[in-house]
């Protein structure tokens, strides 16, 4: 976001500031010097530059660990590396209230639809962050028990580490918030088909069935 | 464990009382082990039962691959009175892995049973409940098996995405 400044006639004279103000309070500022007054108090954006501004700045991630690399997700809201510095400690209990899902450890084959099913009660905007080798790539635990979270969700970032300290996942956090705060192309949910996964409850609303709803043989993937 | 000795005689001892139960022993490496035969394994299991080997530590499964008959299933027997461990062996081939169950004698056996027939795909006649127990239910093949193929899923990268399997939707 720009924004734009003008020097003032006296710009050091903090008293000649002070005086212009109370000036424009009391209505005498006048022409040229109100209009200058004026852009130098105010910033424009549009909506969707402030709009996602303040969506990077207060993520509530969902509480949510799978192994040990939640050990290092919970560090990060503690003194050392504080995300509360950027508005994301409200870990919340509910995907519904959530922004982010943390993937913090390895996915199992059975894990997965769990996950899938979460990630779609989340509402929009909504991101995730894959975090460490097993949950990207599977890492030490290659084998038939597990499944990289890119077949079943998108991942918006993925940290790499076994497990990644917590600086590494601030890093992952920041280019998050870098991603969210540059509105930087969507182009990954294209990729991914991932528009409109919303699990929609029957009677929601009138003219739309259920959608996405969990049903008791379902795989939890989106229809 | 008890000594060499200790396990022929239990051995004869159940030889007394069912001649075919136990095919052979084997002693060694802090081990004392029966090798039963599959049909008469819970003939011996209620045999040492009732000798005060009580507790069924655990019961687990092997992959012997190449030897035959492939699959071993092991139940670590414990006397907690004399502190006396005995392991009786039951080897089943891989073409038809069945065994009588035993839950009846210990209800314990329950969940290490299903997990043997999740990993190793032995089928235990008689189980009340026989279902995988770690592997989703509609996972095919048996993981622990040694001809299970040890490689997961291929990792799915930006520039690969379009040519890998499985990609999501």
């Amino acid at each position: 976001m720009e924004i734009k400044r003008e020097p003032l006639d006296a710009p050091d004279d903090f008293r000649s500031r002070q005086l212009m103000a109370r000036d424009m309070l009391r209505g005498d500022l006048e022409g040229e010097a109100l209009e200058r007054f004026v852009e130098q108090s105010i910033m424009t954006t549009t909506l969707e530059k402030a709009v996602s501004w303040s969506q990077g700045n207060s993520i509530y991630p969902m509480t949510f660990g799978l192994a040990c690399c939640a050990i290092e997700m919970m560090s990060i809201v503690g003194a050392r590396v504080d995300i509360a510095r950027f508005g994301w400690e409200a870990f919340r209990a509910s995907p519904r209230q959530a922004d982010l899902l943390i993937l913090s450890g390895r996915v199992s084959v059975k894990m997965a639809p769990v996950i899938r099913r979460i990630y779609d009660q989340m509402l929009e905007p909504k991101w995730a962050i894959s975090m460490g080798a097993c949950c990207s790539s599977m890492g030490v635990f290659n084998n038939y028990a597990l499944v990289p979270s890119d077949k079943f969700m998108p991942i918006d970032v993925h940290v790499p580490g076994c497990p990644p300290r917590p600086e590494a996942l601030m890093h992952g956090i920041l280019r998050l918030r870098d991603k969210i705060h540059g509105h930087s192309p969507d182009g990954w949910r294209q990729r991914y088909d991932a528009v409109g996964t919303e699990e929609v409850l029957i009677g929601s609303d009138p003219d739309v069935d259920a959608i996405n709803v969990f049903q008791p043989d379902d795989t939890g993937a989106a229809r | 464990m008890p000594d060499a000795t200790g396990l022929e005689l239990t051995a004869h001892e159940l030889r007394d009382h069912n001649a075919e139960s136990i095919l052979g022993t084997d002693f060694g490496r802090g081990r004392a082990v029966l090798l039963a035969a599959p049909e008469h394994v819970i003939d011996v299991l209620s045999h040492l039962h009732g000798k005060g080997y009580t507790f069924l530590a655990s019961l687990h499964g092997v992959d012997y691959y190449p030897e035959e008959p492939r699959l071993g299933v092991l139940y670590e027997m414990l006397d907690m009175h004399e502190v006396d461990r005995i392991t009786v062996k039951v080897r089943v081939s891989i073409d038809d892995p069945r065994l009588p169950t035993a839950t009846e004698l210990f209800p314990g056996a329950d969940f290490p049973e299903r997990e043997v027939y999740d990993m190793f795909g032995v089928v235990f006649e008689g189980h009340p409940d026989l279902r995988r127990i770690l592997m989703p239910e509609d996972f095919e093949g048996f993981p622990q098996r040694r001809d299970f193929p040890v490689g997961g899923e291929p990792v799915l990268f930006t520039f690969n995405e379009e040519t890998s399997y499985g990609k999501y939707q």
